[in-house]
């Protein structure tokens, strides 16, 4: 039974439902049973690890430079392809490149970029969330009014300029993406935060005379958590798909360096004839950014099921 | 298993139930919402179904609209409206008469309202839908009717929507809504438990005053016996999807015969028979779980006089007159009791 | 609802304030404007000439509030690359990426609407699952690349469609649904959502009670308040199309202001992305405003009050 299922029964049944007394499973064996039997957070979880075990990975798994150019080596297809070869299995590009070879360099800097741009997010959007969900009044004002600029300015563009200016490095595109991405972690921390202020533990605490940044970070962040990391999983993969898109353009990652956006634009010229330099390196974004969304989607039923719908 | 005899009403039956039942299929099983419950209702006649929350009555009255959630599957011997039998009909018929023929109350008025129609809207729909009238006609009805139930400046409320009203307005305005049919069936279910005390007192006295000049059947669904005294000719006391007693309200209430009926009326303080300083009742335990197959009594774990047989097997519905019946094994439930006093010579 | 409408409003001109000076910014971070504009050979003094001449020496205040006076009236500056007023240069180039976006949104208002209701109705449903499946493609797809894909299948392979141009209406056809499957997801997500919080609620329990035909529950009863959400939904999406449009016109070469605005970044032509960025996002901003007047008005909760 999916879990709206479930929720659907469960709202159906609650003028039947009754308590009856049975022992409880712990929340945390409650969780793990979900987890092992949801297909979305499976699937995610096992693309993910197999990306990043072979980002780690990737000199063991191939032998070739994904610097090196051969072009004598130019454009070979595919090894299923009529004139392929065991030799390349994803054959070559226009520089006679391995692709396979650039295809698994360029998993890391999907990975890196993803995850260095969610948290630089995570970080800003969580915190301006929790201040201005924890404190209200005019610092949430404040807060609200910071993410409607946000909100207004055309992210992409803007990326666009900044990275022009400072130049294709990988760090300077996860800044600019971790600054572009911090808007809906602001919102959804807030209204969590909203919700826990009123909870009994923080008035105890606050009756303790306990200062409010402990409170913050000691009883109102880890309740927060949960959340914070299916909002994280989102923006890595909106961050890959951008990151994608800028290489694309040419005002993303600089060349040679092998990013998945950079070898579709690199293979746009060959496209019409071997398309395969274009359906590749998309596809992988493509099933990369499914698996997040899957897993992101899984930790939130997993942790929190009640709150979906 | 003892059938009950065909009831005895003073007036035409309006709604007849045998045997309903209602199921949910769920992660952890077959939930039994409502096991084989018989009732029957007659014309201008008051039928309040009592029991505590989860006990199936409200579950009841959906499957008797055929208002069931998705999940649910309602089985019944008969169920019949007027004598039509409401089985044999399809979804698109049932619909027909629901609205019509039948109207239903819920508890809460609030969210009972579409907050973005008007008032008038939401009353002239009905009358519409139904092909009972021109959109004037509709309208004159909707004041009238609003006026009827008490509400003043009848015409300008029309115009309103469900968030400009009070608790107790609101309430109205669903009651006269489903009477803009003239429906020969009335359900409420738990018509008063949102309302301040005050206003509950005034939308009893407007249900029965409404009752009494339409003749309409009405079904008063609760959990507060003080409602129930007021207002009840029959009553059905539920407990765990099955009924536990029938009677009339005089019968139930000066001579409960099943534990829980007798519970339930000890937990309330009478002025002028229960005696200063002494403890009132409580029923302690809880709710069976209703997944599962019956085994037994349902009430066995909290009923003071339950013994062996209690648990053996499923207690039948024991007829014992007209319009009266009891579903326990205590001998002493077959003869009436009068209430307050221990039963003596209880053979187990 | 007015005191709604004006505290939405002043919230909207502070952010447009703000944006403005962002955006000011954004220019003066291109590095020295003045060394630019006087050229790769041009000596100091000639540097510090040209500064002076543009105003460029003076307080980086009342630069801004010069530029802003002198937008307020129409004039954004002129173009660094071929001097031509940006002015018209947006104006030359606004309706391509107007139309694009509009377009884009009718799509996918078109199809994700009716299949969020559908799913809705028909939980766990094969059009249910399809539809997410729909949701979970549009998400992920990046969409440059949905572009080019579309392009070697029907402007290539199948030669149904022409691949770049701005001129005719079959030229937009293949970046509208690159553009609009992006919004697809969201749009049919919040649509879903909504429909399932109200069929679920009392009041659709009490239009059923009342005996109405499934049309009228449906699309009477629930969608109109499901449609609430969407409606901000649908504003936030137009804006997100205006800015998004840099990717698909570049794809497809239309003319557009977002293509205008690439190039001009290529060719640091920052006056004109300034302006453009400013734009867009006031664009963005009336937009908002607008759909809050439509939900005040939708929603006689805040119209009345």
């Amino acid at each position: 039974m999916t879990s709206i299922e479930r929720d659907r029964f469960e709202r159906s049944a609650s003028s039947a439902a009754v308590a009856y007394e049975r022992e409880a499973p712990s929340p945390r064996a409650v969780m793990r049973r979900r987890a092992l039997t949801h297909p979305g957070f499976l699937f995610g979880g096992t693309v993910m690890v197999a990306t990043i075990l072979v980002a780690i990975f990737a000199p063991l798994l191939t032998s070739y430079d994904p610097f090196a150019q051969d072009l004598t080596q130019r454009l070979i297809p595919p090894v299923w392809a009529a004139k392929g070869s065991w030799a390349h299995l994803l054959g070559t590009d226009g520089f006679g490149r391995d692709y396979l070879t650039r295809l698994i360099y360029g998993a890391r800097i999907s990975l890196i970029v993803g995850f260095g741009a969610a948290a630089i997010a995570g970080v800003i959007g969580t915190s301006l969330g929790l201040v201005g969900g924890y404190f209200g009044g005019r610092v949430d004002s404040v807060v609200m009014y910071l993410v409607n600029v946000k909100l207004a300015m055309p992210g992409v563009l803007i990326a666009l300029s900044l990275i022009a200016v400072f130049g294709g490095s990988v760090t300077v595109v996860v800044a600019v993406l971790g600054l572009l991405f911090w808007d809906r972690f602001v919102v959804v921390t807030r209204s969590v935060t909203q919700q826990l202020r009123v909870n009994d533990y923080v008035t105890a605490a606050q009756a303790v005379g306990a200062s409010s940044r402990r409170i913050i970070l000691g009883e109102i962040l880890p309740n927060v958590l949960n959340h914070i990391i299916v909002i994280a999983s989102l923006e890595m993969a909106s961050a890959i798909l951008v990151e994608a898109a800028l290489s694309f353009l040419g005002l993303g990652i600089r060349p040679p360096t092998p990013s998945w956006g950079l070898m579709i634009s690199e293979g746009r010229n060959f496209m019409f004839f071997q398309p395969y330099l274009v359906a590749i390196p998309g596809a992988a974004i493509f099933v990369l950014v499914i698996a997040i969304n899957m897993l992101g989607d899984g930790i939130r039923d997993i942790t929190a099921p009640e709150g979906r719908n | 298993m003892a059938t009950a005899p065909a009831p005895y009403l003073a007036n035409e039956p309006v709604l007849e139930v045998e045997k309903l039942s209602v199921e949910i299929d769920g992660p952890a099983g077959r939930l039994r919402a409502v096991t084989e419950v018989d009732l029957h209702v007659g014309r201008g006649e008051t039928l309040c179904i009592v029991g505590e929350s989860g006990c199936g009555k409200t579950m009841t009255a959906l499957g008797i609209m055929g208002l069931l959630p998705r999940r649910a599957r309602l089985r019944a011997q008969r169920l019949a409206l007027e004598g039509r039998d409401l089985l044999a009909m399809g979804r698109r018929e049932r619909a027909t008469l629901r609205g019509d023929r039948m109207a239903m109350i819920f508890q809460d008025p609030m969210t009972s309202l579409n907050p973005v129609y008007t008032v008038g809207n939401q009353m002239e729909e009905i009358f519409l839908r139904h092909g009972k009238g021109t959109r004037k006609e509709a309208r004159e009805r909707a004041e009238y009717l609003l006026q009827k139930v008490g509400i003043s400046a009848a015409r300008g409320r029309l115009g309103q929507y469900p968030h400009q009203l009070s608790g107790g307005l609101r309430q109205r305005v669903m009651i006269a809504m489903s009477l803009m049919c003239d429906p020969i069936l009335m359900i409420a279910d738990e018509p008063t438990t949102a309302l301040d005390v005050t206003i509950q007192a005034q939308i009893l006295h407007l249900l029965a005053d409404l009752q009494e000049e339409y003749r309409m059947a009405l079904v008063l669904i609760t959990h507060d016996l003080g409602i129930v005294a007021r207002m009840a000719d029959r009553v059905i006391v539920m407990y765990a999807g099955q009924v536990v007693e029938t009677g009339t309200a005089e019968q139930v209430f000066s001579a409960p015969m099943h534990p829980y009926t007798r519970g339930l009326l000890d937990c309330i303080p009478i002025p002028g028979k229960t005696v200063r300083g002494a403890k009132l009742g409580s029923i302690p335990g809880m709710v069976p779980s209703l997944i599962g197959p019956l085994d037994g009594c349902a009430f066995r774990n909290r009923c003071p006089e339950a013994f062996a047989d209690c648990a053996a097997a499923p207690v039948p519905l024991r007829a014992l007159g007209p319009n009266r019946a009891c579903r326990c094994l205590l001998e002493e439930a077959a003869t009436v009791a009068p209430r307050g006093q221990q039963p003596v010579g209880a053979s187990r | 609802m007015m005191r709604f409408l004006i505290h939405r409003a002043s919230i909207a001109v502070l952010v447009a304030l703000t944006v403005s000076i962002i955006g000011f910014a954004l220019l003066r971070l291109s590095g020295d404007l003045a060394a630019a504009l006087a050229g790769d050979t041009a000596k100091p003094e000639q540097i510090a000439q040209v500064a002076h001449l543009y105003g460029l020496d003076r307080p980086l205040y009342i630069q801004y509030l010069d530029w802003a006076g002198k937008a307020l009236h129409g004039d954004l500056g002129r173009s660094l690359f071929d001097n031509k007023p940006v002015s018209q240069l947006i104006a030359e180039r606004v309706g391509v990426t107007a139309q694009l976006s509009f377009m884009s949104l009718v799509y996918a208002l078109v199809i994700a609407i009716p299949l969020g209701v559908l799913a809705a109705t028909k939980p766990n449903s094969w059009i249910d699952r399809a539809s997410l499946g729909l949701a979970v493609f549009g998400q992920a797809v990046p969409n440059f690349w949905f572009g080019l894909i579309l392009i070697i299948v029907f402007g290539v392979t199948l030669r149904w469609l022409p691949i770049s141009g701005s001129d005719h209406f079959s030229n937009f056809i293949l970046p509208t649904i690159t553009l609009g499957t992006s919004v697809i997801p969201a749009i049919m997500r919040v649509t879903r959502t909504g429909m399932l919080d109200a069929l679920d609620s009392d009041y659709i329990r009490m239009a059923r009670a009342k005996g109405l035909s499934t049309v009228s529950v449906l699309f009477k009863h629930a969608l109109r308040n499901a449609i609430l959400p969407v409606v901000s939904l649908t504003a936030v999406s137009l804006g997100f199309l205006l800015g998004g449009s840099v990717i698909v016109e570049s794809v497809f070469a239309l003319n557009g202001i977002g293509f205008l605005a690439f190039q001009s970044i290529l060719r640091t032509d920052f006056p004109v992305v300034q302006s453009i960025v400013v734009f867009v996002s006031f664009a963005y901003i009336v937009l908002t405003l607008l759909s809050d007047v439509v939900n005040a008005y939708l929603d006689p909760r805040i119209r009345i009050g």
